[in-house]
């Protein structure tokens, strides 16, 4: 790559990563399908990956692409979990409306 | 001689061992319902106890001035000034041996009568327990030597007294259970005991001792007998006394002192007194005789041996033990011998207007008595101590034969009763009335009957004449008003016994049980002849005549102040001739046209005399409405409105329990649950409504966590970022 390639300042990444974040944290506030919020939770994480990867590019140091790949490793168990858990969920309770289960209201 | 002396402990223990084992093992010597054995035993212990008396008479006849044998230790107190040593200490001496022999003597017969008299009965071994317990308690009485041994015997034949007067406690008589007879008698004593107890106090309070001691060193005359072998011992209370009077003493009580002797408030007067208050008591003088007419109650050898022999001496042998102090107070031996005196003319004009044959008999023994503690009030203790002696024979005997005629009339009853005759709806085998002609049916009993009242009324020369003529002889000179009652009393005592005499054993008979009365069988008729004869000749003792004043002689060993009676022909004569007249009299009234069946009392003619005399003066009424009544009335107002009404009703139930539950309520309602469970409530209400409202909080809606988490991250962002800016 040469001098004058076009470089992608981090501020965009970091922006982007906090758009991503933010459209995560709305999606598991405001929707009810149990999906949708679990894809909403994939967004955040992978939002965090993209600005891990943003600060390694910009400090030049590898241990920000360490992480993501925990980060990857821990989402791809943690996907295996909640499906599972939605499955039952749905075996139970013919739904996956996150609003039906309330079973710990106080 | 000493160790003759030492067995007389024996004469108190032989009795007490027939109390032993006749009251855990007389039930099994009834091998049937008619067994003997525990009479047999209880009087062969009698007669060991009167075979002691003969040999400390034997050692007396000796060496004549006795002993004292310690027998126990009992009360011991040495502490800061205060010494006390009260033994059980036995006195042996010529008036305890006399007392001895006659209480060991009359008992023994007495004894042997009441195993034929008391043959049958239901509780055949406890009446013989009692009576070795009284035999054991009158001979504690007699032998102690200090005023303490005496006391503890004068409660214990009190006791014994009251447990055979109420022998028979679920019979009744005129409508009144025996028991209430044996309750009256154990109060009244109580009054008596309570001057006793005074007087033992003061005794104590004033001499620092009890114990009786030698007699006081009287000078040179009697120098040399009045010194006994026990002169060394520590004085008692009369050599005492003696000194105190002597030196003039005054006893101090606290702020106030008094003279030891001479005019009325004086220690000596005042003991005296009441030593005569104890003396009333027991030996039923006014104003406390009226419990031995009801002792009646008992079976007849129980009045015969307590009633009328031995227990009712105890005044008079407790007042010539005292004869030291009666001598320094003659205000009281004057009262002493004006109670006598009265006491003798008003029981003998009682005696005179009873029907039954026991109360007569009763009345006649408190007229004896009387007779006795005039004497003793007057300073003539022999011719009291020689009456007392007399007495017992031949009231012994009049009292056992009136039980012989008792068995006698009860026998007919029933045999009238199972031959379907007829009875009397009011027939009573004492009652005279229905008596009469006995003498075809009792030869035996009416042949000692009639030596017993011969005695009795003051015919020469029976012994009844000897000493009672004795004690007349001395009043003619030493107290003349009490002469005159006695001489009264004497010429009443003749008239009921011929009455008596009359009424019971001739003219004909008055009921079919009298017509099949039979005469009672040998082991009670020969001690009624044994004892006829010692009334015949029981004046041997003590005869009038130049030497012939044995007991005299004897008593001045023990008795300061005895002194030999004279014999005074006049007054002899003047008593003999009334006796006579007196049995001349109840002679045209009972003996010349005899009572038929239902016929009046002649006597009756007297009309209301004769009705006073039979309610005897109503001295039970007049007492009853002056003190019993009263004191019952006390006694129900304190129990029902001291106790009831204000103490139970008002303090407890009304102060007490209800402040008390009020006080509770107060704490309970308001404090307990109000303030202290109120606060704790409130306080848990309180928690439980916050945690109410603040579970809302808990939603269960994952997003809403979600929000807090998110809100949360948004915070510590928010803050972080701002502590940089700011």
């Amino acid at each position: 790559m040469t001098e004058t390639e076009l470089i992608v300042p981090t501020n965009y990444y970091i922006i982007l990563s906090a758009v991503l974040f933010s459209i995560g944290v709305a999606g598991v506030l405001l929707r009810r399908n149990a999906i949708i919020i679990f894809m909403s939770i994939e967004l955040m994480l992978n939002s965090a990956n993209l600005a891990f990867v943003a600060f390694a590019r910009s400090f030049a140091d590898v241990a920000g692409q360490v992480f993501v790949f925990f980060v990857i490793t821990v989402a791809a168990a943690e996907v295996a979990v909640g499906l599972a858990l939605i499955v039952t969920i749905f075996r139970t309770k013919k739904s996956i409306d996150i609003d039906e289960m309330h079973m710990l209201e106080g | 001689m000493d160790a003759l002396f030492s067995i007389v402990p024996l004469i108190v223990f032989f009795p007490l061992l027939g109390v032993v084992i006749n009251a855990f093992f007389g039930r099994s010597f009834m091998t049937d319902e008619d067994s003997i054995g525990p009479g047999v035993f209880a009087s062969l212990m009698a007669g060991l106890s009167l075979v002691v008396a003969l040999l400390m008479l034997v050692g007396l006849l000796v060496d004549p001035g006795g002993a004292e044998v310690p027998f126990l230790k009992w009360i011991q107190i040495d502490a800061g000034g205060l010494r006390v040593d009260i033994r059980w200490t036995f006195l042996v001496d010529t008036l305890s041996v006399i007392m001895m022999l006659v209480v060991a003597g009359v008992g023994t017969l007495i004894h042997i009568y009441s195993i034929g008299y008391m043959r049958g009965d239901e509780r055949f071994p406890r009446f013989f327990t009692y009576m070795s317990l009284f035999l054991a308690s009158m001979l504690i009485l007699v032998t102690g030597a200090n005023y303490l041994m005496l006391f503890v015997g004068w409660e214990l034949v009190g006791l014994c007294s009251f447990l055979l007067i109420g022998f028979w406690f679920d019979r009744s008589k005129d409508g009144a259970y025996n028991s209430y007879a044996a309750k009256k008698a154990f109060v009244v004593n109580r009054i008596g005991d309570f001057g006793m107890i005074l007087a033992i106090f003061l005794i104590f309070w004033t001499f620092g001792t009890l114990n009786f001691g030698p007699p006081p060193l009287e000078g040179d005359e009697h120098g040399g007998h009045a010194a006994p072998a026990i002169s060394e011992a520590e004085p008692g209370v009369f050599a005492l006394a003696a000194e105190y009077e002597a030196a003039g003493r005054e006893i101090q009580f606290g702020s106030f002192s008094l003279p030891f002797a001479g005019g009325f408030l004086s220690v000596m007067t005042i003991v005296t007194l009441l030593l005569l208050l104890g003396a009333t008591g027991k030996s039923a003088q006014i104003p406390l005789f009226v419990w031995l007419p009801d002792a009646m109650a008992g079976p007849t050898p129980v009045s015969a041996l307590i009633h009328a022999a031995t227990m009712v001496t105890a005044g008079v042998y407790m007042i010539t033990r005292s004869n030291v102090l009666y001598a320094m107070a003659p205000i009281s031996s004057g009262a002493v011998a004006i109670v006598g005196g009265a006491t003798a003319l008003l029981a003998g004009t009682i005696a005179v207007a009873q029907y039954d044959i026991k109360r007569v008999l009763a009345y006649s023994t408190i007229s004896q008595l009387g007779f006795m503690i005039a004497a003793v009030g007057m300073g003539a203790y022999v011719a009291g101590m020689f009456h007392l002696a007399t007495h017992s024979f031949f009231k012994a005997l009049l009292f056992l034969s009136a039980g012989s005629v008792i068995h006698g009339m009860h026998h007919g009853e029933e045999v009238v009763h199972h031959s379907g005759g007829h009875i009397e709806d009011d027939f009573d085998p004492q009652d005279m009335r229905f008596m009469g002609g006995l003498r075809n049916h009792m030869p035996t009993t009416t042949w000692v009957y009639i030596v017993g009242a011969l005695a009795l009324a003051g015919i020469p020369p029976l012994a009844g004449f000897w000493s009672k003529d004795e004690i007349l002889a001395d009043a003619s000179h030493a107290n003349f008003p009490v002469y005159i009652l006695l001489t009264i009393a004497a010429f009443f005592t003749a008239f009921y016994m011929g009455r008596q005499v009359f009424l019971v054993f001739y003219g004909g008979e008055r009921s079919d049980s009298a017509r099949h009365a039979h005469e009672s069988p040998r082991v009670m008729t020969v001690p009624l002849i044994a004892l006829a004869l010692l009334s015949i000749f029981g004046g041997l003792m003590n005869l009038p005549f130049g030497g012939l004043h044995q007991l005299a002689s004897f008593m001045e060993r023990s008795v300061v102040h005895a002194h030999a009676g004279e014999f005074v022909p006049s007054v002899a004569a003047i008593s003999t001739v009334l006796a006579l007249i007196a049995i001349f009299v109840a002679w045209v009234v009972y003996g010349r046209q005899p009572v038929q069946a239902e016929e009046r009392d002649p006597l009756t003619a007297m009309g209301l005399l004769f009705t006073v005399l039979n309610n005897k003066w109503y001295v039970d009424e007049i007492y009853n409405a002056v003190f019993v009544n009263p004191f019952k009335t006390l006694g129900n107002v304190l129990a029902l409105v001291v106790d009831g009404q204000f103490w139970h009703d008002f303090f407890h139930d009304g102060l007490l329990v209800a402040g008390f539950n009020g006080w509770s309520r107060l704490l309970r309602d308001p404090i307990d649950l109000g303030l202290v469970d109120g606060s704790f409530n409130s306080l848990a209400e309180g928690v439980r409504g916050s945690a109410q409202r603040l579970r809302r909080v808990q939603t269960g809606y994952v997003r809403n966590y979600a929000l807090a988490v998110a809100l949360g991250v948004v915070g510590i962002v928010a803050y972080l970022v701002l502590r940089r800016v700011f």
